[in-house]
């Protein structure tokens, strides 16, 4: 019998998170060099319409709906999963490194003996011979790591692998579990409000800094006109200007977008680290030393209240 | 109430960080070793939670080699009571992985018998993020992990130094840092909890606290007198320097930008 590879995909608001697809994309290529099938694990409550959005990638999928599972808790996800991993003898588990897949994975790998590789970025080794390329120190090497135990979890940062195509021989099929009670209790979420598109998805990234005082209006209103996602750098979340779950940084969201601009950004080490994979990176800052002009592929040494208005007119202009 | 803190010795952050020529792993010569950040954080919660007037012991735990007791000596030096040494001489690929470091202190918290663990969601090392959780799962316990608070670093309640975790009726209720927002959990003690940055501003240790810390006892163990196997789940077979980005260039005006960014780059 093939061996399986067990996807632990993600369903948010009743849809499948687009970081599933990249993770899929990733536990295809370990399918194909190690003769195996990906099978899907999805849970949660009222996750019909996500779990044949997965089938709809050719994946057998096994759907765990349930109220137990109405809420992610890494205690009740990490009994499930492992489970669906023996059930399906699996010898990889894969997932998104998320803040749901990093919570999670570990405690699926403990259950099942297993190593785990996280946030990796690639995959390397030769045909069956499947090695992870990962990050560490914040970016400044890129290390190669061999799992050694028979079951493997890998997350992967779904920046890096394109997200999978649709395909044809899908199922869904209902997997029943009850997990032991969970120690853990989830009281309530506070989502932070948004029209733009999420950081870590969004084609194009508009950022600031520090020289922003503090006031993103202009971050925000260049973002909306490219249809851009807001991010912000450490020192700006630090100050409470900013929500948290905005900041780019290897401490924060990785991001690697078509364009990135960074405005008022001196380019610390740690931002880097989460933003210099970006495609083409522009930088605007008065400060003609400052770092973040070492990554950029167009610098503008400027008062950003200056020519970020004239930045907004322009591309408005370019578009029409 | 005994919380137990664990503390990583890592490479400075700030330190430039090189590869090796024969990319078996990172120059160390002439790199400075600190406590990882994100223990500094864990390690300052425990203290506020202790000062909150709950009676607490805040005992400081280190996997590594001897030099390590140079970070518990400094997690002691801000105010812990005592520390624990689970000393480990591999170092470079022969480094403990988080498993092995996970089984480690997973028995001496079963020794220990703290009601919270505290722990850096991350060492900015090897940056896995998995030892917390890892240890849960084999103490059986709960968890919450990227532990942070709604308010802001610059908040009133941030100055008073008031913990972001609260301990009541035999639970921790922690806000999380997680995708999209913030998640509220309440957790059974005794529990792991894994903290991220914006959780509080760790304080620095004070001379007369520096010299204090010298006399708290530090106990030293071993994996074999904790019958600890420390095979590696995760072996680092190489490293490498990341791809290097090519200096760009600087561009006179705006018009000009935009015109590169539609001629040239093709992205918008």
């Amino acid at each position: 019998m093939a061996n399986s590879i067990l996807l632990i995909a993600e369903a948010h608001e009743g849809k499948l998170k687009k970081a599933t697809l990249s993770a899929l994309a990733a536990a295809r290529e370990i399918a194909v060099r190690t003769s195996g099938n990906v099978v899907g694990l999805i849970a949660g409550h009222g996750i019909d319409g996500a779990a044949k959005e997965l089938a709809a990638h050719g994946v057998r999928v096994l759907a765990a709906d349930s109220a137990a599972f109405a809420h992610v808790l890494a205690e009740t996800y990490g009994q499930l999963a492992a489970e669906a991993a023996k059930k399906t003898e699996a010898t990889y588990v894969v997932a998104a490194a998320t803040s749901i897949g990093k919570d999670v994975m570990p405690r699926v790998a403990a259950r099942l003996g297993a190593g785990v590789a996280s946030d990796v970025i690639g995959l390397s080794g030769e045909g069956a011979t499947v090695h992870f390329r990962r990050a560490m120190w914040a970016g400044n090497a890129i290390a190669t790591v061999e799992v050694t135990t028979p079951v493997k979890c890998v997350t992967v940062r779904a920046t890096e692998f394109a997200a999978a195509s649709a395909a044809t021989g899908g199922s869904v099929e209902a997997f029943s579990f009850t997990p032991s009670a969970a120690k853990t209790k989830f009281v309530e979420f506070v989502p932070v409000k948004s029209a733009r598109p999420e950081l870590t998805e969004a084609r194009a990234v508009v950022s600031g800094g520090r020289g922003t005082k503090g006031d993103f209006t202009l971050i925000e209103q260049l973002a909306d006109e490219l249809g851009a996602a807001v991010g912000a750098s450490r020192a700006v979340v630090d100050a409470g200007w900013q929500p948290n779950d905005l900041q780019v940084g290897q401490t924060g969201k990785v991001v690697a977008p078509q364009l990135y601009i960074a405005i008022g950004i001196s380019g610390a080490i740690q931002h880097l680290a989460g933003m210099k994979g970006s495609k083409t990176i522009v930088a605007i800052n008065k400060d003609a030393d400052a770092p973040i002009f070492q990554v950029a592929d167009y610098g503008l040494v400027a008062d950003l209240f200056k020519v970020v208005p004239e930045l907004i007119a322009e591309i408005h202009k370019a578009k029409v | 109430m005994k919380i137990l803190v664990t503390v990583k010795r890592v490479e400075d952050y700030e330190s430039k960080i090189k590869v090796k020529p024969d990319k078996s792993w990172i120059v160390t010569e002439g790199v400075n070793c600190r406590a990882n950040p994100f223990d500094e954080i864990a390690v300052e919660e425990a203290l506020r939670l202790r000062d909150a007037a709950m009676p607490s012991e805040v005992v400081i735990v280190s996997c590594g080699s001897a030099a390590a007791a140079t970070e518990i000596r400094s997690a002691l030096a801000m105010g812990a009571d005592r520390g624990v040494l689970v000393k480990f001489d591999g170092a470079g690929p022969q480094s403990l992985d988080p498993d092995a470091a996970a089984r480690l202190l997973q028995k001496v918290i079963e020794k220990e018998k703290p009601d919270l663990v505290l722990m850096g969601k991350q060492a900015v090392d090897d940056d896995s993020n998995v030892t917390g959780q890892l240890l849960a799962e084999y103490l059986g316990w709960g968890q919450a992990t990227f532990a942070s608070k709604r308010e802001s670093l610059e908040s009133e309640e941030e100055k008073a130094k008031k913990p972001g975790i609260a301990i009541e009726g035999g639970t921790a209720k922690v806000w999380r840092e997680v995708d999209g927002g913030l998640e509220r959990l309440e957790v059974a003690l005794p529990a792991i909890v894994t903290v991220d940055l914006r959780l509080n501003v760790p304080r620095y240790a004070s001379l007369p606290n520096i010299m204090k810390a010298k006399k708290k006892p530090i106990d030293e163990l071993s994996p074999v007198a904790l019958g600890v196997d420390t095979t590696a789940k995760v072996r680092v077979l190489s490293v490498e320097a990341p791809p290097a980005r090519a200096g760009g260039q600087k561009v006179p005006d705006v018009a000009t930008l935009v015109q590169k960014l539609k001629t040239e780059a093709k992205v918008i």
